[in-house]
Formats: structure tokens, sequence, C-alpha cells
């Protein structure tokens, strides 16, 4: 069985240090969702040519940031892993790498000092409410 | 004749958003425009008069996007990257103040177009250097190039056409323009430190080391100096086109002495088909607007220049905008409220230069570009943009319209 670290931009130390503690196989898992937001707002520049679309040029630059993010994520990890980079909806993307997990460590967003509702992001509070398998919710050191 | 020149508007902006066979987009608003005038629907001298009072704003347009290529060029928004990465220390909320004072400043100097191509990947990239969460910033860096394009006549296509029939001064447009548009950014930044309080709320790693200081002087000089010399021009009564291009000149000057850059590429800049693109739309829009629309959009248009008059014009554009796209939609209001003065010329802008944030491309590109253009995997979340819309467009129009208001009656118009 698996266990899948969901390495976020900000917190993905502490989910590694977290997991090196699990016994198992390990899938390090990235999720980019900003270039459609790009694409979309070079869409609302009618009639400029679609070779100056910004959302192409942060495809390439998130595609190379995910990979750099996964290689420091498993040099931290220091066991085998696998890694997968995904885009789309974040939250969405978790849930579903997460099917045949035995495990899926995720680290708390927000203010950590804000007690009561509303204290996770939205997509860590959908991932947390939707996965498919136990969740390790880890506080950011 | 009406319903033809709609059709023909109808292909024209269908046409530039799903571009058919890779077609550039004046393939089919040029024959358009021949065709509106060629069928009767629009006489010949109208077509000129149109395509005559475009030029000058196109070439204006051209100055600005050959300008803002080649301050890239010559690393202007490198050195803004490693500014942002410097002043914020890698804290998200520091970030996004400095994103926000970049992105405002790029957008009203060197237009929107700079913003979304030009500094859009420079924010992510840094952003992703810091370790922090990129999507608040990038999605800064898109709201801001809409809602930050009210300062100045080159600060979005839509000022300038407007700008050429408002007949304000270059200064006196950025005089009036000048207390909406830091109402607009201040209500966005509300909005953005709300709406993302979790992602900005993430814990700070210091980042390891801190980029060494760039200072592209010749570039911010460059820059500097052509603002100088819109209001010198505007002073003189000289079209402050003529700073654009000297400005772009003396950077294109420099960068073919450095071999930086080549004919070719400039030409690219400016966008040629781009620029061909918009007098094929004026002139069909205008063969809309003759044939009838005019009588009707009349009675949607409120007159007056109270403060409720002047939030239904901005209220008015807003949706239109919305509905088709901003650059037809202050095409077809520039002639119903020109005449009604500078106030509702400027509320108009407001409307189709914040309105977008609610569906950036208008409703009907929006649509087509979901359905046939775009490789789903990247698409932008849409029940997470429009939330974010909905916050934002009614807190910065409504804030620009009562602060358009007072600066019409302090400065006067």
């Amino acid at each position: 069985m698996t266990v899948v670290v969901w390495i976020a931009d900000d917190t993905w130390q502490d989910c590694v240090d977290a997991a090196s503690a699990q016994p198992g196989e390990f899938l390090l898992l990235h999720v980019s969702d900003v270039a459609g937001a790009a694409h979309a707002a070079f869409a609302g520049l009618l009639g400029r040519h679609a070779s100056r679309d910004p959302g192409t040029r942060l495809d390439h630059l998130a595609t190379d940031h995910a990979a750099q993010l996964l290689d420091a994520a498993a040099e931290r990890l220091g066991r085998p892993c696998a890694k997968e980079a995904r885009v789309g909806r974040v939250e969405h993307e978790v849930v579903a790498a997460a099917q045949n997990a035995s495990l899926l460590i995720l680290c708390r967003d927000g203010d950590v000092s804000h007690a009561g509702p509303r204290s996770l992001g939205p997509a860590t509070r959908f991932v947390v409410d939707h996965a498919p398998c136990p969740v390790l919710l880890v506080w950011p050191s | 004749m009406l319903a033809l020149s709609v059709l023909l508007l109808v292909a024209v902006l269908v046409c530039a958003v799903v571009r058919p066979w890779g077609l550039p987009e004046a393939a089919v608003a040029v024959p358009a425009a021949v065709l509106v005038v060629g069928v009767g629907a629009l006489p010949v001298e109208h077509a000129v008069d149109e395509a005559v009072r475009l030029g000058p704003v196109i070439g204006f347009l051209a100055a600005i996007l050959v300008l803002a290529q080649l301050c890239d060029d010559e690393g202007l928004f490198h050195a803004c990257g490693t500014w942002m990465a410097r002043a914020s220390g890698g804290r998200p909320r520091t970030l996004l103040g400095s994103v926000f004072v970049t992105a405002s400043v790029t957008t009203a100097v060197l237009s929107l177009d700079a913003t979304v191509v030009l500094l859009t990947p420079v924010v992510f990239a840094t952003a992703a250097q810091l370790g922090v969460r990129p999507k608040p910033h990038v999605y800064a860096c898109t709201h801001l190039s809409n809602s930050a394009s009210l300062l100045l006549p080159v600060s979005n296509l839509t000022n300038l056409l407007a700008f050429a029939s408002s007949g304000l001064s270059f200064t006196r447009f950025a005089a009036l323009m000048t207390l909406p548009w830091l109402v607009a950014i201040a209500a966005e930044y509300l909005v953005f430190r709300r709406f993302f309080r979790t992602d900005l709320d993430a814990p700070v790693h210091a980042p390891r080391s801190s980029p060494p200081r760039e200072l592209p002087v010749f570039a911010l000089a460059a820059v500097a100096l052509t603002l100088v010399g819109f209001v010198v021009a505007s002073a003189t009564g000289v079209d402050p086109a003529w700073a654009a291009c000297a400005g772009a000149l003396a950077m294109a000057v420099r960068a073919f002495v450095r071999k930086r850059t080549t004919v070719r590429k400039l030409v690219r800049a400016a966008s040629l088909p781009f620029l061909a693109f918009v007098i094929g739309l004026g002139v069909v829009v205008r063969a809309v607007v003759d044939n009838g629309l005019d009588d009707l959009l009349r009675n949607v248009i409120p007159g007056g220049h109270d403060l409720w008059a002047l939030l239904g014009v901005a209220a008015v554009a807003a949706v239109l905008a919305n509905v088709i796209n901003n650059l037809p939609a202050v095409l077809v209001l520039l002639p119903l409220v020109a005449p009604m003065g500078p106030g509702a010329v400027l509320a108009v802008l407001l409307g189709v230069n914040l309105g977008p944030n609610l569906t950036y491309a208008g409703s009907l590109a929006t649509l087509l570009w979901r359905r046939i253009v775009h490789d789903h995997d990247t698409e932008v979340h849409l029940p997470e943009f429009t939330k974010l819309g909905l916050l934002a467009v009614p807190a910065t129009l409504a804030g620009a319209v009562v602060a358009l208001w007072a600066s019409l009656h302090v400065i006067g118009g």
C-alpha cells in the first residue's frame, strides 16, 4: 500500500518529515493550478496573437517548478519513492491520486493561531472531507 | 442591414476567439469590414472616418507594445521579480503587496498587455522561487491588468479609444482618473486579502539567498522620460503618441546597437495583424451602431451628470463588457456617450475596464474559449474564479464611480 504525500509549495518540508516515520511505499504528489488563470486573462485580450499567451509560458514554468520541488522532496525523504506532478483543480487531483492509498499526508494551512471554524483553506478542507483513505494532517513547524 | 451587421460582428468575435485553422485575428475582421461597406450597411465615408479616427489610436498602442517588449528585453520585468522577492523576504502578505504595486504601475504605464503577457510569468516564477503559493499573486496580476488600467490613456486600448473621443488632454484624463484608480486598487487589495487569507497565512520559509539587486537604468529612464513626454506633449498640444514613439525608438536604437533585437522581433511586438483587427472590428461595430443599436442603447443609458447617472452608465458598460467583450463594448458605447461629456465617457471606461474581472473575455468569448479552444487539463477553476469576480467587480466599480464623481466635482469635467 502507498503513502501519498501532498507536496504543497509552502509546507512540503513538514509533510516529508512526517512521512519518513511511516512504513510503506511513497508517492510524492504535486498539483499545479495557476496556468489556467493566465490563459483566461489572455483570452480576455481579444485579438492578440496566440503566440503571446503567457499561460503557455506558465505551463512550462509550472512543470519545471513541480519537478524541482518533487526532486527536493525526494531528496529530503531519502527513501525510494514515486513522484507525480498533476495539473488541475488541486482538491480533486489530490483526492483522485489518493484513491488506492493507505494514508494521505498533508499539512494544514491558514493561520495556525486561529482556532475554530474555517481554519483550513478551501482546498485542504475539501481533501480532508473527501479523502478515500486515512488522513494524517500535519501542523507546520 | 442591422441583422447582417450583427451577424458579421458575431463572426468577427467568434473567429477572434476560436481562430479557425489558426487564421490570424485580422483574417475575418478585415474582410467583414469590407463586406459591411460593400453591401451598403455603412457608407464608405463613414468607414473611412472610423479608420482615420482609429489610425492614430492603434499607432499609439503599437508604440506602447514595442516599448513594453523592449523593456522586457532590457530586463525590466526580471528586475521587478527580483525587487518583489527582496522586498517580501518570503512573506506571502508582503509579496502580495509588492505584486499589487508592481502590477498596478506596470499596467498604468505600459498597458495591461504588458502585465498579462510579460509580468504574470515573472510573478509566478518569483512566488515559486520563494516557496510561496503562487495562486493569489498570479490572480492579483490578472485582476490588476483590468482594475489598474484606469489611470492613463495608454493603460488600456479601451482608454486610448475613449481618450480620442473624450476631448480631454492627457494630463486631465490622468488627473480625473487618479482617485478612481487608487480606490479600485485598494478595493481589489481588500478583497484579495480576505479571499486568499488561508493562502496568505501560510508559514514563512525565509529564502535561502536573496537575489542580487538589479537596476535596468536605461529602461527605467526611457519609461520615465516617456511619461514626462506625455505631460509635455499634452501641455503643448502635440499628440502624446509621439512621446510613446520616441520612447520606443530610443529603446529600439539601444537594442539594435547591443544586438538584442531584430526588425522582425520589433514588427512582431507591434502586433500588426492585431492593429488591423481593431480597425476591422471598429468598422463592423460602427455599422451595427448606425443601423439601429444606437437607438436601442439610448433607452438604457441614463442621462444626466449626477452620481446615479454615472453609476448607471458604468453598470451598463460593465454588463455589456461581460456579455460580449470590453473592446466591442467600448466601441459601441463611445459614440453614444461622447456627446454627454467626459464624465460619462470615463464612467464607461470604469465599466468596461473593471467589469471583465467577472468573466475576463466576456461570456460569449469565455464560453467559446472553454468549449472549443482550451485544453481542459489546465482550465481555470470557474466557481472560485467567479466568486472572486463577484466580490471584486461590484466593490471596485462602486468605489471607482464614487471616486470619479468626486474627482469631477473637485477638478471639473
